[in-house]
């Protein structure tokens, strides 16, 4: 075996996992606030997701048909990429919550989970057709910018680019951010009361439906900005993208403890390291027996392992108490 | 039933009449009937640009060729599938296929994946299918009398490949990648097992579904420094591969199969894949002297340059037309049978060359191509610069 090799690139497996990690925490949140709030697993956020990433794409294809993306600064057409996925995404979750959720509250919970997933598989096809009619395009592809590419050689063996700083410290911002809104304002305080208990928290005088929407523009505001920098750092998306990333960010959120929003960001950061060193480092360790493609066989062993022990996940879920 | 009998009796005559009108209108019109040619390939979906291709190259010969059977009296309709480039879709459509008993000949498909189980539905009812783009060896190596292809074949490329690799490129070390499906593993198999008989040193073999996030393949890839990464697949999946081992830092050269024969590849991988080198069974049109009318042809009614495997669609249909006209005449109703044995015999001289089938159903010669890619503009696939062109007879086993 190769030690100085298996050695020598562990640190940038390490900070791919991180990247990966910090994606899947962003889209984790939706489906844990929404889960905290009304126990059901909305699927539909995975297409929520990549809407934001179609978002972002869109305004940077029209920016570089202007002849903007070159002059504008690149920091300016960043934020306002995240800025305009996160609002996109958030709309849509909002929508999705008014018109396919809340008609069947007070249904029994499998009812919502099977109108999730048509929905979800309505959206993917909705972004099919208007990409297709409107671009003729399946693939689209993130318009580059150069100072985003550029690498900073830390040691020889790491490298870092910009644009992967930019996702790392952008994903940090809005965990923190969302971190305090949840636990220091008087608006999270309201969905931590809705969470615990609807009823006694509307006869508190809390609106429940409008801390029910704005979970979800929260949770959709999330899973817009992780679309943005997914596009951003892979470079290609198409209408199906998002599914696998949902899955796994799913995963990431049961894998924390669901419900829970610190659970989330630990659950998305396991998830991604796991995935990263398995495929980095299945083949080198095994002689190529066993090569990358068995990094999800790898990484959901694990999980089931965790799960044996710890049913409740890392942190532990967040369900309401029934008397 | 007797409940009913005034609505029974309606609705039977309805039915009656329905069965019975297009057999009147079989006395009526002058026609003998209409001939049907299918296309299978991917038409929505990642692929959709190569797909289209094949039935757009499809439609022009059908329109081109379809005058002699008009004399005779047949109608001939061009009926196009979308298998999506996925097995299950592909066999849904072939039993649609051969249920509708108009459909003579098939082009298509592809995707090898996808053509090799359609092609057993096929078979069920002889129906001939000539596939403008499968390269992998099973396809005609099942010995079925109504499989042809007009193309060559993977255990070739593969060795074009990796000939290229030592004896061009002077690789001494080389990783592998392929996408896990028939095609893309096939050939990198029959790729790798050359290269190391020639003495290329092969620093790892890979399968990924992955499209969107490579990192982690690529950071063992970087630390292991190879001459050359070889792409076992397809453009959607090797661009976005390219681009992203190219943004790392990777310095090895890249070369793949005709699977990275796009305009889509340099869409995706922008300046990441110019001077990559790729192998092909079908060069750009420019290469064939008697295609200029063709890509003419194509650019004006479509409004845009052919795809790669459009001129070998339009060579299938000419080939299938042709084959359809032998058994039609003397009047008498061309089968499936018929036609799929009259295959064998068409010598056709196309624009991309001439084909004359085996017993196999392997054209005897193939050309085979070593491409570069000369430019991130998508607009300019057709002009890459052709490295290599040679001619290979279908290996006999």
């Amino acid at each position: 075996m190769d030690y100085p090799l298996l050695v020598g690139i562990f640190p940038q497996v390490l900070l791919d996992g991180i990247i990966l990690g910090f994606m899947y925490a962003l889209i984790a949140l939706g489906y844990t606030m929404v889960y905290g709030v009304l126990e059901f697993i909305n699927f539909a956020h995975s297409e929520i997701f990549i809407v934001g990433a179609f978002v972002g794409v869109e305004i940077l294809l029209s920016l570089k048909g202007a002849g903007l993306l070159e002059t504008l600064p690149w920091p300016l057409v960043l934020v306002l990429i995240l800025v305009a996925g996160m609002a996109g995404s958030a709309a849509l979750a909002v929508s999705v919550e008014r018109i396919a959720y809340r008609p069947l509250r007070a249904a029994p919970r499998l009812i919502p989970l099977i109108s999730a997933i048509g929905v979800s598989f309505f959206l993917q096809d909705l972004i099919r057709l208007v990409e297709s009619v409107w671009r003729n395009a399946f693939n689209l592809v993130y318009p580059t910018m150069d100072v985003l590419n550029e690498r900073f050689e830390l040691t020889s063996t790491l490298d870092v680019s910009v644009k992967s700083l930019v996702v790392i410290v952008a994903a940090l911002l809005m965990l923190w951010a969302l971190h305090a809104i949840v636990n220091r304002t008087k608006v999270g305080t309201a969905i931590r009361a809705v969470a615990e208990d609807q009823a006694a928290a509307s006869l508190m005088g809390i609106n429940v439906n409008r801390i029910i929407s704005l979970t979800f523009l929260i949770g959709g505001a999330m899973g817009g900005a992780a679309g943005v920098l997914f596009g951003v750092q892979y470079g290609l998306i198409n209408p199906y993208s998002g599914f696998i990333p949902g899955l796994k960010a799913f995963t990431a959120a049961v894998l924390g403890g669901i419900g829970n929003i610190p659970g989330a960001m630990v659950g998305g950061i396991v998830l991604g390291l796991l995935e990263a060193f398995a495929a980095s480092y299945l083949s080198l360790l095994t002689g190529g027996a066993f090569g990358a493609e068995y990094k999800d066989i790898f990484a959901f062993s694990v999980l089931i392992l965790i799960l044996i022990f710890r049913p409740k996940g890392l942190l532990g879920e967040v369900v309401r108490e029934r008397a | 039933m007797s409940r009913y009998p005034v609505r029974l009796t309606a609705v039977l005559l309805a039915a009656l009449a329905l069965v019975a009108l297009p057999a009147g209108s079989h006395l009526t019109a002058q026609g003998k009937g209409t001939i049907k040619i299918a296309t299978q390939s991917p038409l929505s979906g990642g692929q959709a640009a190569l797909g289209e291709g094949i039935k757009l190259g499809t439609q022009l010969a059908v329109e081109k060729f379809k005058g002699n059977l008009e004399k005779m009296g047949y109608k001939v309709e061009l009926v196009p599938f979308d298998d999506q480039a996925k097995p299950d879709v592909g066999v849904a459509n072939a039993k649609n296929i051969i249920a509708d008993k108009d459909i003579l000949v098939v082009i298509g498909h592809l995707n090898s994946g996808v053509a090799i189980p359609s092609s057993e539905v096929y078979k069920e009812v002889n129906l001939a299918m000539i596939s403008p783009a499968n390269t992998n060896p099973t396809i005609t190596d099942r010995g079925y009398a109504s499989v042809y292809r007009v193309c060559g074949r993977d255990d070739v490329q593969g060795v074009v490949g990796s000939e290229f690799a030592h004896a061009t490129l002077k690789a001494k070390t080389a990783f592998v990648i392929h996408d896990k499906t028939t095609y893309g593993q096939g050939v990198a198999e029959f790729f790798k097992a050359d290269a190391e008989k020639k003495g290329i040193k092969v620093l790892g073999f890979e399968g990924t579904e992955e499209k969107s996030n490579f990192d982690p393949i690529i950071t063992p890839i970087k630390a292991k420094n190879p001459d050359l990464i070889y792409f076992g697949g397809i453009y959607e999946q090797a661009g976005p591969f390219f681009k992203q081992a190219r943004e790392k830092g990777v310095k090895s050269k890249f070369l793949g199969p005709d699977g990275m024969d796009s305009s889509d590849l340099t869409k995706i991988g922008g300046k990441a894949v110019v001077g990559m080198h790729y192998t092909s069974v079908a060069g750009p049109v420019s290469v064939y002297p008697q295609a200029k009318q063709f890509a003419e042809d194509y650019k004006k009614k479509f409004g845009k340059n052919p795809e790669p495997f459009a001129a070998q669609a339009y060579d299938a249909t000419a080939i299938a037309v042709k084959a359809i006209e032998a058994t039609a005449k003397g009047g008498k109703a061309p089968t499936r049978e018929a036609v799929t044995a009259a295959i064998r015999g068409v010598r056709h001289t196309g624009i991309t060359g001439s084909v004359e089938f085996d017993a196999k159903g392997d054209p005897k010669k193939a050309l085979y191509f070593v491409l570069q890619v000369v430019s991130d503009n998508p607009e300019k696939w057709g002009d890459n610069k052709e490295v290599k062109r040679l001619v290979i007879a279908a290996p006999s086993k």
